[in-house]
């Protein structure tokens, strides 16, 4: 096990730079993920940290030392892919078995630490089949145990479940946080799923362009996201966001509503700000403003409703059984204590 | 459904059609490439008095058939001694080309140097050149190196033709087979060499498999070298034994000829009929996991 640290990393592809300079502290046990949309970066990140592309400019240290010129094999990690990569023509106990073979490990050894790893992911009754034998949540499994095989000191998964149907990726999520959990080794992930991010993470960095964007706990990026990339980017349905300018009693929106700001707005009184509330932070309120209704979708448990507040188009989700349809007009306020206000030129938070 | 066998939608093609769309062009195709085989194989077993009398005998049959001419050919010419050149020659220049191919195509697909493009286009050009012209300069070679009139002599140059081929197709192969596979086994701890043996190599079985046919059988039947640098009689090659040996002056022995060309061409059908799966499926660029 081994904390990770990523330094002012830099990286272009022929001139065209995909990393402009990140950094990232990884305590020893964590479980980080790196989540952004496609083309952020964070898999050429991932695979940096493997030792699979050059490192342009900085520096990765793995433990004290600094892995730059490391091959992958010595820097001491594995890595589950997206694809599984598993040895189509290998059984399963040989694909689990191929690093410590690699190394002359003893055979009692193999045996005992693929036994282990077996034993751990339920896979004692697959041992000798082949890859394509198996299904996309046993395949994924026996990618896992070659990783857990080797006892690395750090973890790498890229989009490990994006190939698995959703019901199955509930699942896998659940049964990877439980191994961290368990073997408590250093864990860097990779996703566009924020879902998946929220719900695994202890760490969550966010990217975008090649940048990070935020850095923090789940909630912590969940409650008070740093700019509006982040803002939008966490959460399900993503958040509200209405533009207009910050004035003395609340915020007045581009077409003349005025919303309810917290105390200490104040000193951005005039500026041309985005105010942002999430959908589930909408409350149903008789003296609220005017929610135009164009699309209802309940799903049991809440009811998602999709709308206009004057000329914006904006969406809530309410837990009561609200009876409403397309055309009516709902009455809702933003709950207190949840509301974001970005400023509308550098998209950073305000408050 | 009622004709579980056919597949997709075969079910809109009514019989007559296929008849004349595939199974008759079909026929046409198997007659016009397996009769040369069938006059090969009459000939051999047909005796002299048949073979130049198309009054008395059918000429597409056998009324008294003979082992005569293979006796001649094994018997009275050096047939057998061609047969075992041509075999170790082939084995040698196959096992040379194959070696040689698989370290370039993985070089140029994997490793991605500095202008492997260019060396990947350069081999390709080199397999145009025509054995025509090269024969010439090539024989300059093997007489500095005192390799004229030897089995090394066809082993060293065989490969020229063989190894762009074999280059070009195994790298196709290896370009099917996903990098991820080798990313994945250097981070559990291969080195490059490791890779290439133990995953590389295995998942392109069927691209080695008909690299090395193709290496076969055009050595096997090459002609132009073997005539021009192999003289004596018991270091020739099939193909140039027969035609140099059992041809004299204007006489042609056709029932020795034929045994010489059916029996040098047993082998190659034999191997062919292990791989032929192997190779329909790498020329086609079959992909698996």
């Amino acid at each position: 096990m081994a904390s990770l640290s990523i330094e002012n990393v830099k990286k272009t592809f022929g001139g065209t730079p995909i990393l402009h300079g990140v950094s990232i502290e990884i305590p020893d046990g964590a479980f980080v993920i790196l989540v952004g949309p496609s083309g952020c970066g964070k898999s050429t990140l991932l695979r940096m940290i493997a030792g699979l592309e050059e490192i342009t400019a900085g520096a990765i240290r793995i433990g004290s030392r600094v892995v730059n010129r490391v091959p992958p094999k010595e820097r001491d990690i594995a890595m589950v892919f997206q694809s599984y990569a598993l040895y189509p023509h290998m059984t399963v106990v040989q694909n689990m078995a191929f690093s410590l073979k690699l190394k002359s490990s003893p055979k009692e050894e193999i045996a005992a630490k693929v036994g282990r790893a077996a034993h751990i992911l339920g896979l004692q009754d697959l041992l000798h089949r082949y890859p394509k034998e198996l299904s996309g949540g046993q395949r994924q499994r026996v990618a896992m145990g070659r990783a857990i095989v080797r006892d690395p000191s750090v973890f790498l998964f890229d989009e490990p479940l994006s190939n698995l149907d959703a019901k199955l990726r509930v699942q896998m999520r659940g049964e990877i946080k439980s191994l961290h959990q368990r073997l408590g080794t250093t864990t860097v992930y990779v996703t566009h799923d924020q879902i998946e991010a929220m719900t695994m993470a202890d760490q969550i960095v966010v990217m975008n362009n090649g940048r990070i964007e935020q850095i923090g706990a789940p909630l912590d990026l969940y409650d008070r996201p740093a700019n509006l990339f982040v803002a939008g980017f966490i959460g399900s349905p993503s958040m509200n966001f209405l533009t207009g300018t910050v004035c003395e009693n609340g915020f007045k929106t581009q077409d003349g509503l005025l919303l309810p700001l917290y105390a200490g707005a104040a000193a951005h009184i005039g500026n041309p700000a985005v105010y942002g509330v999430r959908p589930e932070h909408l409350a149903l309120d008789a003296g609220g403003l005017p929610f135009a209704v164009e699309l209802v979708e309940p799903t049991g448990s809440e009811t998602q409703v999709q709308g206009k507040l004057g000329d914006q188009p904006i969406s809530g989700v309410f837990r009561e059984r609200i009876v409403t349809r397309p055309g009516e007009t709902l009455r809702v306020t933003p709950q207190a204590g949840a509301i974001h206000l970005f400023d509308a030129k550098s998209s950073q938070r305000l408050n | 459904m009622a004709q579980s066998n056919g597949e997709g939608m075969d079910y809109l093609e009514r019989l007559p059609r296929r008849v004349v769309t595939l199974y008759l062009p079909l026929a046409m195709f198997m007659f016009f490439l397996l009769f040369p085989f069938y006059w090969m194989t009459t000939t051999t077993f047909k005796p002299d008095a048949e073979l130049y009398d198309y009054a008395h005998f059918n000429p597409f049959g056998i009324v008294h058939p003979t082992l005569m001419h293979i006796h001649k050919l094994l018997f009275e010419t050096s047939y057998p001694q061609w047969l075992l050149n041509t075999t170790m020659v082939s084995v040698a220049a196959t096992a040379i080309s194959l070696f040689s191919s698989v370290c370039a195509a993985y070089a140029i697909e994997r490793l991605r140097f500095t202008g492997a493009r260019y060396v990947g286009l350069a081999i390709f050009l080199a397999y145009l050149v025509p054995p025509s012209i090269l024969f010439i300069p090539l024989a300059a070679i093997v007489f500095q190196l005192g390799l004229y009139d030897s089995d090394w002599a066809l082993i060293l140059t065989y490969p020229t033709f063989l190894v762009p081929f074999c280059t070009w197709l195994l790298m196709g192969y290896f370009r099917t087979i996903p990098y991820e596979l080798e990313e994945c086994a250097m981070i559990d701890g291969a080195s490059r060499l490791q890779v290439l043996w133990s995953i590389t190599l295995p998942l392109a079985v069927p691209g080695l498999i008909s690299a090395g046919i193709f290496a076969f059988t055009l050595s096997w039947n090459e002609f132009i070298y073997a005539l021009t640098f192999i003289s004596s009689s018991e270091n020739k090659t099939v193909p140039v034994g027969a035609i140099t040996e059992l041809v004299e002056g204007d006489v042609y022995h056709w029932g020795s000829l034929m045994a010489a060309a059916l029996l040098g061409s047993v082998p190659v059908v034999i191997l062919y009929s292990f791989f032929v799966e192997y190779y329909v499926s790498s020329l086609t660029g079959a992909v698996k996991e």
